[in-house]
């Protein structure tokens, strides 16, 4: 069997006017919605609690919201999560518990300077006024009351401290990715691919971003995690193009550029197609199987897979020609070497 | 051309044969079981431990499966979790307090595999349920505690010398000591220089005030601040052994944060509780007036207490000192006969204090309390032999330097060094760990079996042989995990259908470049043998810059992301090897023993 029997090369570099401006268009919108309506940033990042519970029964969320507004959390998020009988609420961090440096200095400048004050503080070991953590404990005994059968699933409590550290972590992350593609590209091929590829997959990346921002999907450690997976993974794409590119500048002598990466783009089209593909089944099968807990992971894996069919193809290879690669840029060695040979 | 020599054949072969031994273990499941470990350094988990819990077990006719010894611990397994809470409840009667009985889970392989220390794959707290903690230390305590201890040292010191001072106060981060006259003030200083090496000293004068300012040294600083995470970790760890978890994680996480990882606890209220309870230290004058009578009420003004031993000891009510002025307590040795010892640091106001009792109370026998839970025991009661005075107090005599070590700690672990908060929690229920593990392995299978299919309608035979490599690839990595006994979490089950998904791209590059050859017109053995050359520098390149990523998620990543990492690393590893070397070995094999052939199938 085969999908593609395509017998001649297909001008994808004749398009480049479209597809640039169809690429600027997705990214400004991706941009706009990012800026608009901004990340709905997970419980991970913003910090706060989040307790997933199951009811016996279809669980009814305006008596769980009343409850938890009787137990002081007006402020408390409560929707279905899954199924009607799993019921996922979120409490935001409280202004109390935002600053915790500021409240524990207030709390050490009421002990009295005195040698005799010393050991006071060990008998607080874990500071009650700012019992974040106790949060969960509160939101289950007030639903056992009026429940019986509920039963937690899940808590997560992160403190502000918690937060900051990881969106530093995902940021130097990312960096570290980008550079390191840059660097190994550059290293293998030229530093003109490696700048296109960079460019052609972080345009991915805003774009999944940008899907997140305008459907006010979660965004959670694990779409970070997917994400960056996503660009090491795209950029195998360019990767295999751009190694089909360097080996017609060997084998095609007498061709123009823009045939050349014609010709690499569509040989290739049929591995790009299936291998996609096939990641896709395994990826689509976590999106519809894995639960709630994968399905934004999943999600951000189908968007970054399908943009990296795009972007490679589309504008890692334009980028390349702007840039302006050329058969010098392979065979320059051999002629430094032939320049010595001679007298 | 398309054959190997015998040598790669049998290594590949070798490879996989590890493989099986070691992902087998995970087809076998777990059944429940009991562990029993000392809590004490002097105990040691041994054949008599043993055979002592078997006979327990045996005496209260409990089905048991197995009984081993493991490390430091007794091992039951059962049959069913009925037997296994009996057990637990049964020896943890008969054991006392000496022993931990905790809930456990084990491997259910033979004995033959978990020689080879081949074990299941560890599974992380999503999938298996449990607690999750990451308490942050407050060091800005830790150093202010050191620093109001050492106020009154100084001025302790100060008036044993008989130097004359007009005041020691904290301002900050520095201490001002005044003194009258310059005189003073470089006889204050040259004592405070000589008992206070942690602070740097320098003179000021202010009006007619001589100014001595002491200030922390930043290795002071840093080891005052390293030595207060080491003792709470050391506090968390006596804590969570009284939990009773089988297999619990207290690690230091940067300078100043705690990772406390409890598999199978659901009860986080009761958790939250003994990690953040303080216990306190009393030491009070042991009664010798009255009788010991067991089982009767205490005498009036008098508490009966146990001790480390068991033995029944009765103590005033009045408290003489508690454990807040107790700045430390290290284990030694007596100067005088080198016998083990215990040097107890107390601070300005406990020295005075303690001075006066020991004045009072020479010849008679002082006891210092722990109390924990509200249950007091007595660490030890020694007697006094004469006025101590200076704050340096020194415990000796029948002690062997185990219990030195053992009670040091006690009078140190009894509270934190500084205060610590929860400011992260994760708690997973046993149902959706359970869940969790399904849904990961259900979206990997149904992935594989969808792909599987693919391939082998559209490449024939060489995708029967990609699968094949696919599955051999999927064994390696399961083997790696299960070896390296990296912890599997549900993203890192997502990272194994991830790579499996990506591993596939390798033979997809293999067989399209060979279809190509063919389509050139190149005979079918050179078609294969260019197919896989050509292939290997483009599948080394891009499974290279998906391991930059993997990298990098591994170091900034924290938790299941970190498991995330570890699986897609590893998978880039396992499916080079599978997709290259397995699968040419499975062509080698079909194709490779005829010098000509006319046809492959690959569609």
């Amino acid at each position: 069997m085969e999908f593609f029997k395509i017998k001649r090369d297909i001008p994808f570099m004749s398009y480049g006017r479209y597809t640039t401006a169809i690429s600027l268009v997705t990214f400004l919108l991706a941009v706009f919605f990012l800026a608009t309506k901004g990340l709905n940033l997970g419980v991970d990042f913003t910090g706060g609690t989040v307790i997933e519970v199951h009811y016996a029964q279809p669980a009814d969320l305006v008596k769980v919201r009343e409850q938890l507004a009787a137990t002081g959390l007006p402020d408390a998020l409560v929707q279905n999560f899954g199924s009607s009988h799993d019921v996922l609420i979120q409490v935001p961090l409280r202004h109390g518990e935002a600053e915790p440096s500021g409240a524990g200095e207030a709390a050490e400048q009421l002990l009295p300077q005195s040698a005799d004050s010393v050991g006071n503080v060990s008998q607080l070991p874990l500071r009650q006024d700012l019992a974040g953590a106790k949060l969960s404990e509160q939101v289950m005994n007030s639903l056992r009351k009026q429940d019986d059968s509920v039963e937690m699933r899940r808590v997560e409590f992160v403190g502000p401290q918690v937060g900051d550290d990881l969106v530093e972590n995902g940021a130097l992350a990312l960096l570290l990715v980008s550079f390191g593609i840059v660097g190994y590209l550059w290293l293998r091929f030229e530093w003109k691919f490696g700048l296109s590829a960079l460019i052609a997959n972080l345009h991915d990346v805003v774009i999944i971003l940008g899907f997140f921002a305008f459907f006010q999907w979660e965004f959670s450690l694990s779409v970070l995690a997917a994400v960056l997976a996503v660009l090491g993974y795209s950029v195998n794409e360019s990767v295999v193009v751009f190694d089909r590119i360097r080996e017609n500048f060997r084998t095609m002598r007498k061709t123009g550029v823009a045939e050349i990466i014609d010709n690499a783009i569509t040989r290739t089209m049929s591995r790009t197609i299936i291998t996609h593909g096939s990641t896709q089944i395994m990826v689509g099968a976590m999106l519809f199987l894995g639960g709630e807990t994968l399905h934004y992971f999943a999600m951000a894996l189908t968007i970054g897979i399908l943009f990296s069919i795009y972007s490679s193809v589309l504008v890692a290879s334009p980028l390349l020609m702007l840039f302006g690669v050329s058969r010098e840029d392979f065979i320059k060695p051999e002629k430094t070497e032939a320049e010595e040979v001679l007298p | 051309m398309n054959r190997y020599p015998l040598w790669k054949y049998l290594l590949i072969l070798a490879v996989l044969l590890a493989g099986l031994i070691y992902t087998l273990p995970n087809f076998y499941g777990e059944s429940p079981a009991v562990q029993v470990s000392p809590l004490r350094a002097s105990l040691k988990a041994d054949t008599a431990l043993l055979e002592r819990v078997e006979s327990i077990l045996k005496a209260a006719s409990l089905n048991m499966e197995v009984a081993t010894l493991d490390g430091n611990s007794v091992k039951a397994r059962f049959a069913d979790t009925d037997n296994q809470l009996k057990a637990k409840d049964i020896l943890a009667t008969q054991l006392g307090d000496d022993y931990m009985v905790a809930l456990n889970l084990l491997s259910r392989s033979p004995q033959w595999l978990t020689g080879l220390s081949a074990l299941p794959m560890y599974l992380g707290l999503d999938l298996r349920g449990g607690v999750h903690f990451l308490l942050q230390v407050d060091m800005k305590s830790a150093l202010d505690k050191a620093l109001e201890a050492t106020t009154g040292d100084i001025r302790s010191a100060l008036r044993e010398q008989k130097i004359a001072y007009s005041g020691v106060s904290r301002e900050g981060d520095m201490l001002l000591v005044k003194f009258r006259d310059a005189e003073a003030r470089s006889k204050g200083e040259e004592e405070i220089k000589q008992r206070f090496g942690d602070y740097a000293l320098d003179s000021k004068d202010e009006g007619d005030e001589f100014l001595l300012r002491a200030t922390l040294k930043p290795e002071a600083e840093r080891r005052i601040q390293d030595s207060a995470v080491q003792q709470n970790l050391l506090t968390l760890r006596n804590r969570v052994n009284e939990l009773g978890v089988a297999e619990p994680v207290i690690q230091q996480q940067g300078v100043d944060r705690v990772v406390v990882q409890l598999p199978g606890v659901q009860d986080t209220a009761r958790a939250k509780d003994i990690l953040g309870r303080t216990a306190t230290l009393e030491v009070r004058m042991v009664d010798e007036e009255h009788q010991i009578t067991p089982g009767a009420a205490a005498p009036f003004g008098t508490d009966m207490f146990k001790d480390r031993d068991g033995n029944l000891l009765l103590v005033k009510k009045q408290v003489i000192l508690t454990g807040e002025r107790i700045n430390d307590a290290q284990p030694g040795f007596d100067s005088r006969n080198n016998e083990p010892a215990v040097h107890i640091n107390l601070d300005g106001v406990g020295a005075r204090k303690f001075k006066e009792a020991t004045r009072e109370n020479v010849g008679k026998r002082m006891a210092i309390i722990l109390f924990e839970k509200g249950k007091g025991e007595i660490v030890t009661a020694p007697v006094i032999r004469e006025e101590i005075g200076g704050g340096r107090v020194q415990i000796s005599g029948s002690m062997n330097t185990m219990e030195a070590q053992d009670t040091a700690l006690l009078l140190r672990a009894g509270a934190l060094a500084a205060p610590m908060e929860i400011i992260e929690e994760r708690t997973v229920g046993p149902s959706l760990g359970a869940d969790n593990i399904k849904r990961g392995f259900d979206s990997t299978k149904i992935g594989f079996i969808m792909v599987s299919l693919f391939m082998i309608v559209y490449y024939l035979m060489f995708g029967t042989i990609s699968v094949l490599a696919l599955g051999a690839n999927l064994l390696l990595l399961v083997a790696l995990l299960s070896m390296m006994q990296a912890t599997l979490t549900l993203p890192g089950m997502a990272g194994i259908a991830l790579t499996l998904g990506m591993a596939i791209d390798a033979n997809v590059l293999i067989n399209e470049r060979i279809r190509e050859e063919l389509r050139n017109g190149v005979t079918p053995q050179a078609a294969i043998h260019a197919g896989y050359d050509r292939a290997f520098g483009t599948i080394l390149d891009s499974n290279i810059t998906t391991l930059i990523a993997g990298v990098a998620l591994f170091m900034f990543g924290s938790g299941p992301i970190k498991g995330f990492a570890v699986v897609l690393c590893l998978g880039i590893l396992t499916s080079m090897f599978s997709a290259i070397m397995v699968s040419r070995a499975m062509v080698n094999l079909i194709y490779g023993r005829k010098a000509r052939i006319t046809s492959v199938a690959i569609g």
